[in-house]
C-alpha cells in the first residue's frame, strides 16, 4: 500500500504524544542517577531531608560529591501526598455523589443545566486561586474557629483530637484538594446516572422503592466500575496537585503528621518550595534529588493513571 | 439494605389500600438522611464555587483601576501591565506550537487510529493529561533552563506549556472528528478526492467548532497554569524585550502566588486583582467553547 506524505506527516506528530512521555521518564532518570546511587531504594522510607554543612568542603560517598552530612529521605513526603489525596477523596466522592445525583434527577431539567454549570466552573478555577481562597478564607475559618471546636468537642477520635495547629495543614489541604477533584467525579457520574435505562429506575419505582433507595440498590451497583475507575482518576489528579497545596499545606520538613491538623508537604509542593534552598548546594546533588522526587511522583502518577485508564475503558466511559 | 423490609411491608398488606403501606423507620430515615445528603452537596459545592469567586471580586475591588493595564509591577505595587502581557505571550505562544501538533495528533487518533498503534497512542495520551504539571515544570528546568542554557526564558516556558496542552488537544480534536457520519467520508471519497482533501477541506472545517472549543478549553488551562512556568518562565518585573531565550518573563499567576505573601496590603490588592482576572479570563473562555459546542449541537439538531 502506498503511504502518502501525509498520512507520514500524521504519523510523526502522533508520535510526539508517547515519545514526550518517554522523554520525561528519561530525562529526569538521567538527570537524577547520581541521587538515586547516593541514595539507594531507602530514600522513598527514610524520614531525614538535609543538604548537609553548605559551608563545608564536598566529601565524597559512594562515589559522589556531597556536602558533609547531606542526607536525602522523603517518607514525610510519600505520607503527607498519599494522606491529603485519599482524604480529599473521602471526602470528595460522596458530595460529587450526592452532587451528580441531585443534578440528574431531583431537579427539572431547564435548571439543572444551569446549575451543573456551577460545577463544572469549579474544575476551571485554576489551582493557584484555590490557593489563594484556602489562604485567606479558608485558613483562618478553619484554624481559629472550626479546628478548635473540633479538637474539643470530637477530639476522642483517634487523630481528631490533640494541638488544632493554625490553620495549615493535612485537613485544610485536603479539603481545599476534595473541591478539587469533586468536578471531576461528579461531571462522569451524572453522565453515567442519566446514561442508565430508565426502565431499570422505573422497575424499583415499581416496586415500591423510594428515589434514594434506587440510587443506592440500583443506580450505584450499575456503576461501580465507573466510580471506581473517575475515583482512580480524580486521587492521580490530586497527588500531583502543586500551587493549591503550596498554600495552604504548611510546607513541613521532616515532619509526620500526627493528628490530621498537623502541617504536611506532598512531593508536587516541596518541588516548588525546595528548589531555591537546593540551588545553594554547589555539588548539585540536592536539586539532582528533587529531581528524583519528580521522578517518583510521575512514576506513581502514570502507575495511577494507567489503573484508572484501564478500569474506565472496561466500562467503555469518556472523562 | 432496605429490599427484605420492603417484601415484608408489600407481603402484609396485600389486599389493603395503598396508603396502608407501613414503611419501617429504618427506610424513613434512610430517606430524609439521604435527601438532607443529596440537598447538602450540591449546595456545598455551589456555595464553595460561589464564594471563590465572590471573594476574588470583593477583594480585587479596590485594585481594579487603569493602572493595573498601564504599569508594571514594580515589586509590590503598580501595575499588572508586563504580567498580562507575559500570560498572554505565553498562553497564545504555546497554542501555536501545540495547536497544530495536537489537531494532526487527533486527526490520526481519529481517522487512522483504530489499529494496536492507534489504541496504545490514545491511551498513552490520556496518561499524558495525568502528569502532573510541576513534573513538566521540572523537567523543563533541567533540560532547557540548565542543559541548554536558555536560563529563565520565554521559549522555556512556552515549550513546557505546549507539552502540557498538547494531549488535551489531540483527544478534543480526535472526538470533534469522531462525531462525524461516516457517510460524510465516503461522500468525499465517491467524488474522487484524496485522503489529504477529505480530511483537511470536508472533515476539518465541519469538525471546526469543536475543535475551537477544545482550544478555548487548552487557553483557558494554559492561563491558569502556575506550576509548569516558575522554574521555566521565571519572573519579571519589566516589559518582554521579544527575546526568546535568557530572558525571564512575568505572568499573572505568580503574581497571586507570591504577592499575597508580601506583607503589604498594595500587593495584596495586586494578588486578588490578577486572581480576579485570570479566573474572569479562563472561565469566559470556557463559557465562549461551551456556547460554540451548543450552536454545533443546535445547528446538527442533536440538542434540544
Amino acid at each position: 500500500m502506498k503511504v502518502s506524505v501525509f498520512r507520514f506527516g500524521l504519523v510523526g506528530t502522533a508520535s510526539f504524544l508517547p515519545l514526550s512521555l518517554i522523554l520525561l521518564v528519561a530525562f529526569l532518570t538521567a538527570y537524577s542517577w547520581p541521587a538515586i546511587q547516593y541514595n539507594g531504594l531507602q530514600f522513598l522510607w527514610t524520614n531525614d531531608w538535609n543538604l548537609g554543612s553548605l559551608y563545608g568542603n564536598p566529601v565524597s560517598i559512594h562515589g559522589q560529591q556531597v556536602m558533609p552530612g547531606a542526607r536525602y529521605g522523603i517518607w514525610f513526603l510519600v505520607v503527607g501526598t498519599l494522606a491529603s489525596s485519599f482524604l480529599a477523596l473521602l471526602f470528595a466522592l460522596p458530595i460529587a455523589v450526592g452532587a451528580a445525583y441531585f443534578l440528574v434527577e431531583m431537579m427539572p431539567k431547564w435548571l439543572s443545566g444551569p446549575l451543573a454549570l456551577l460545577v463544572d466552573l469549579l474544575a476551571a478555577i485554576p489551582s493557584v486561586v484555590f490557593g489563594l481562597w484556602g489562604y485567606v478564607l479558608l485558613i483562618p475559618l478553619l484554624g481559629q474557629t472550626v479546628f478548635p471546636w473540633m479538637t474539643q468537642h470530637i477530639g476522642f477520635i483517634p487523630y481528631l483530637g490533640g494541638s488544632p495547629g493554625s490553620g495549615y495543614g493535612l485537613l485544610t489541604t485536603a479539603i481545599v484538594l476534595a473541591f478539587m477533584i469533586v468536578p471531576l467525579i461528579s461531571a462522569t457520574m451524572r453522565e453515567g446516572i442519566s446514561a442508565i435505562e430508565p426502565s431499570l429506575k422505573e422497575a424499583g419505582l415499581g416496586l415500591g422503592l423510594n428515589r434514594l433507595e434506587v440510587l443506592w440498590n440500583i443506580i450505584l451497583p450499575k456503576l461501580k466500575t465507573t466510580l471506581v475507575g473517575v475515583s482512580i482518576l480524580a486521587l492521580g489528579r490530586a497527588l500531583g496537585e502543586t500551587m493549591a497545596v503550596v498554600m495552604v499545606s504548611g510546607n513541613a520538613l521532616n515532619y509526620l503528621p500526627n493528628n490530621i491538623y498537623t502541617p504536611i508537604s506532598t512531593m508536587a509542593a516541596f518541588i516548588v518550595s525546595q528548589l531555591e534552598s537546593a540551588l545553594q548546594d554547589p555539588t548539585n546533588m540536592a536539586v539532582e534529588a528533587l529531581a528524583e522526587i519528580a521522578l517518583v511522583l510521575l512514576v506513581l502518577t502514570v502507575i495511577v493513571n494507567i489503573i484508572a485508564r484501564m478500569i474506565l475503558w472496561g466500562a467503555k466511559v469518556r472523562s | 439494605m432496605s429490599t427484605s423490609n420492603l417484601t415484608t411491608s408489600m407481603t402484609a398488606s396485600v389486599g389493603s389500600k395503598r396508603r396502608q403501606i407501613r414503611v419501617s423507620w429504618k427506610r424513613h430515615l434512610f430517606r430524609t438522611l439521604g435527601t438532607a445528603f443529596v440537598w447538602f452537596s450540591f449546595v456545598i459545592v455551589a456555595v464553595a464555587f460561589l464564594s471563590i469567586i465572590l471573594d476574588v471580586f470583593l477583594k480585587a475591588l479596590p485594585g481594579l483601576k487603569l493602572s493595573l493595564l498601564t504599569e508594571v509591577s514594580n515589586g509590590m505595587s503598580g501595575g499588572l501591565k508586563n504580567a498580562i502581557e507575559g500570560t498572554l505571550v505565553l498562553s497564545l505562544g504555546s497554542l501555536l506550537i501545540s495547536a497544530p501538533v495536537g489537531i494532526a495528533a487527533g486527526i490520526y487518533l481519529s481517522e487512522f487510529g483504530s489499529g494496536i498503534a492507534g489504541k496504545s497512542l490514545r491511551f498513552l495520551s490520556d496518561v499524558l493529561v495525568g502528569v502532573p504539571s510541576i513534573v513538566l515544570g521540572y523537567v523543563g528546568y533541567i533540560t532547557m533552563v540548565i542543559y541548554l542554557g536558555w536560563q529563565f526564558s520565554v521559549a522555556a516556558g512556552i515549550i513546557t506549556l505546549s507539552i502540557m496542552l498538547l494531549p488535551y488537544i489531540a483527544r478534543t480534536t480526535e472526538m470533534a472528528l469522531g462525531n462525524i457520519p461516516q457517510a460524510v467520508r465516503e461522500a468525499g471519497f465517491g467524488i474522487g478526492a484524496g485522503e489529504g482533501s477529505v480530511i483537511l477541506r470536508i472533515l476539518l472545517p465541519g469538525a471546526m467548532p469543536a475543535v475551537m472549543t477544545g482550544l478555548f478549553y487548552a487557553l483557558a488551562l494554559s492561563m491558569g497554569e502556575t506550576a509548569p512556568l516558575i522554574y521555566t518562565a521565571g519572573w519579571s518585573n519589566y516589559m518582554w524585550n521579544g527575546q526568546f531565550t535568557n530572558q525571564p518573563i512575568g505572568y499573572l499567576t505568580y503574581v497571586i502566588w507570591t504577592f499575597i505573601n508580601e506583607p503589604f496590603e498594595e500587593a495584596h490588592i495586586l494578588a486578588f486583582a490578577a486572581a480576579f482576572l485570570i479566573t474572569m479570563v479562563v472561565l469566559g473562555l470556557i463559557l465562549l467553547g461551551r456556547w460554540l459546542m451548543v450552536q454545533q449541537l443546535r445547528k446538527r439538531g442533536a440538542y434540544q
